[in-house]
């Protein structure tokens, strides 16, 4: 609590207190009033000279004067410890809804628990302790283990694991080695890492995430946009009909020749003006975006705004950009296929993976890394990398050679047809033909339960792509995606984006997730531009409406759900406040709603609604 | 020049009024103020001196709610 809240809470007891003190004297008249007076203006004198402040700065239609006006009323009927009670509970809301807004503040710092507090630099005498944004580029700092990283760097020395779930939300480590890029916010669990700083704190991925985060809020919604509207009509409209009910109706009983009753009807004026209090929705729709924003960024998400979040509830078409996104943009062997019946997969894949361990290129990579540790009696001689062909070599002694089709074709070997797509490496050894091994763009393990996951949501799933219709339609048909567009160029991609546009149903969505290196034009044109990967990469955090910070697909159904959860709250908070007060409203009109009625209807629902809001936050079991 | 100013503000109600009133200023092309954050975000009209028009904002919003502040 901060010293405010607790002056305010001091101020609360002590009214309390009295009022319930005051309850057993007995007295009447002036004297009962000059006590009443005392915790009256005790808790509420603020509120009055801040509706005052609000007369004069011709400002006037607020809370405070809603509430000032409300309660003067009541003293004027006599009706002392109502009054007091009225601004007693006002005072309390108020006290709630600054607690709740801290703590929800609070709790978004919590889960994005990235700010690094101290940044240990190496100079002349020794390693000295110093705030993150005291050090500059070039300067070398130590992380320790248990330490987070405060500035994004590169390692020096040291190896060692990092927890970046604080970031990503991904909870595997990351191994760094000397030469690792490193990102600031993220643990360092295992060894001492030396860094060389590359940027400053101001500019580091720590400081530009929660500045996205917290200016999220700045971007607003058009429901926040309404509601304030709303609240602008509203509030006065409320006043005019509250001096309606107190005036109108007396004078027609006067009219009609019975007696008019002014200190009922000014008495239910009054509960009307209690009860009209729009800050139940003022308060906890931004509330609820603020939640929503934040839960997402502790599960790796950044939404750059309000708005965004309102039209990712709303988005029903998504268009993915293939490579990077859906498939991990590097190869892998996908198939193995021996030739003869007594050559094993794993034999096949040694022998090719042995004869091209000198190359370079990334299907040799790929090749080696599905094979795995080589047996020692695998020694390779003599390798030669034929550009466009593939490689020979000596292997175990024998005349090893894989390549494609062309090199085949050289040594006077014919080739079974491949029906597979990918890159298709064939091996021969001592000039017999032994088999053929597929390489391909594999899809990342999310990428099918992701397309699942939002066809599910009544998602349309659109798959974009430059590659050729054989191996686009091959990965399409394994992730689930019925509409692929292949073989595009770059401004093809633009395109077809601005054709889905005008696809949609009025008031939906288009939403394009792509790898934020070379879409910016396509994530610049559809509706939401969602960028994957974004930890490290500037550009893409420019880009992109909404950042993925990790490269699972499977975050932007999660965007998505917590998204539509967050608007469902919204909606929630809006209906069930004006439900609340509309029937509050009549009933405090007809005069069966008295002063209490009238505090639920304000403090109560809206303490509910900032609870509800809160709800936003838990981004579990979406 | 657009700028994001950290501010106190007391109440949603309150950010919701000064937004209206500084968006009024000839200086201000568009003002976002978010009582959750706590900031406010400034479009500032071309040409306009930011000092000036800072003090400028910070007396309308005293006006209407004498608790705002700039915090830095």
């Amino acid at each position: 609590m901060s010293r405010e809240q607790k002056r305010s809470l001091l101020l609360i007891a002590a009214a309390a207190v009295l009022l319930i003190g005051l309850h057993f004297v007995p007295v009447t008249g002036w004297l009962k009033l000059v006590l009443y007076l005392i915790p009256y203006l005790l808790v509420g004198g603020e509120t009055l000279v801040d509706a005052c402040k609000g007369i004069y700065n011709r400002q006037p239609f607020d809370e405070n004067l809603l509430m000032a006006v409300a309660t003067i009323g009541a003293m004027v009927l006599g009706d002392y410890p109502e009054a007091v009670s009225v601004m007693l509970f006002y005072q309390i809301g108020e006290l709630f809804e600054s607690y709740a807004v801290g703590r929800s503040r609070k709790n978004i710092g919590d889960l994005m628990d990235i700010r690094p507090d101290y940044a240990n630099v190496e100079t002349a005498d020794g390693v000295t302790r110093v705030k993150p944004e005291q050090v500059a580029v070039g300067d070398t700092i130590v992380v320790k283990p248990g330490e987070r990283v405060p500035l994004d760097g590169t390692v020096l020395t040291g190896t060692s694991a990092l927890n970046m779930s604080a970031l990503t939300g991904e909870s595997a480590p990351v191994d760094v080695t000397e030469g690792s890029a490193v990102v600031s916010g993220s643990v360092n669990l295992s060894g001492v890492l030396r860094l060389r700083v590359e940027k400053v704190y101001a500019e580091s991925t720590v400081a530009r995430i929660l500045e996205l985060v917290e200016n999220s809020s700045l971007k607003k919604a058009h429901t926040e946009r309404f509601i304030t509207k709303f609240a602008r009509v509203y509030t006065p409209s409320v006043c005019g009909a509250a001096l309606a009910l107190a005036i109108l109706p007396p004078v027609v009983r006067l009219i009609m020749g019975i007696p008019a009753d002014w200190g009922e009807w000014v008495y239910r004026a009054l509960t009307f003006l209690v009860i009209s209090c729009p800050c139940a929705l003022v308060i906890s729709i931004p509330l609820s975006f603020f939640g929503g924003i934040g839960g997402a960024s502790a599960r790796g998400i950044l939404i750059k705004g309000s708005s965004y979040l309102e039209m990712l509830a709303k988005t029903d078409r998504v268009v993915f950009d293939k490579t990077g996104t859906l498939t991990r943009g590097t190869f892998a062997v996908t198939a193995v296929h021996p030739a003869q019946p007594e050559l094993s997969e794993q034999a096949l894949l040694r022998l090719a993976a042995a004869a091209e361990q000198f190359s370079d290129h990334p299907v040799s990579q790929s090749l080696r890394r599905a094979a795995g540790e080589l047996p020692a009696d695998l020694v390779t001689t003599d390798a030669k990398e034929l550009a466009g062909h593939g490689v020979t070599a000596q292997v175990g002694g024998r005349a090893v050679a894989a390549g494609n089709t062309k090199l085949m074709d050289t040594l006077g070997l014919t080739v079974p047809a491949v029906d597979e797509t990918g890159t298709v490496i064939h091996v021969a050894a001592d000039g017999a033909y032994l088999g053929y091994i597929v390489i391909s763009d594999e899809p990342k393990t999310g990428s099918r339960e992701a397309v699942a996951r939002l066809r599910a949501d009544g998602v349309r799933v659109v798959m974009l792509t430059g590659d050729r219709k054989s191996a686009a339609d091959a990965v399409a048909e394994e992730l689930g995606i019925a509409e692929v567009h292949s073989e595009l160029l770059p401004e093809d991609k633009v395109t077809q984006v601005e054709r889905l546009l005008g696809e949609g149903a009025p008031g939906k969505y288009l939403a394009f997730v792509g790898d934020g290196i070379n879409d910016a034009p396509v994530l610049a044109r559809a509706d939401l531009g969602a960028a994957m990967g974004g930890i490290g990469s500037d550009a893409a955090i420019e880009a992109a409406d909404i950042v993925l910070m990790d490269d699972d697909p499977r975050k932007l159904s999660l965007a998505m759900r917590i998204s539509r959860k967050t608007m469902r709250l919204v909606w929630q908070n809006i209906v069930f406040a004006l439900a609340v007060k509309a029937v509050c409203l009549v009933l405090g009109a007809l005069g069966i709603a008295n002063m209490w009625v009238a505090i639920f209807a304000d403090v109560g629902v809206m303490v509910l609604c900032v609870l509800n809001a809160a709800r936003a936050l838990n981004t579990k079991h979406l | 020049m657009e700028k994001t100013y950290k501010i106190e503000v007391d109440c949603a109600n309150c950010a919701a009024t000064i937004e209206r009133h500084v968006a009024k200023l000839k200086c201000v092309k568009e003002v976002t103020v978010s009582y959750v954050a706590q900031k406010m975000l400034v479009e500032y009209a071309p040409g306009v001196d930011e000092a000036e028009a800072k003090a400028e904002i910070l007396k309308t919003a005293l006006k209407v709610e004498p608790d705002f502040r700039f915090e830095d």
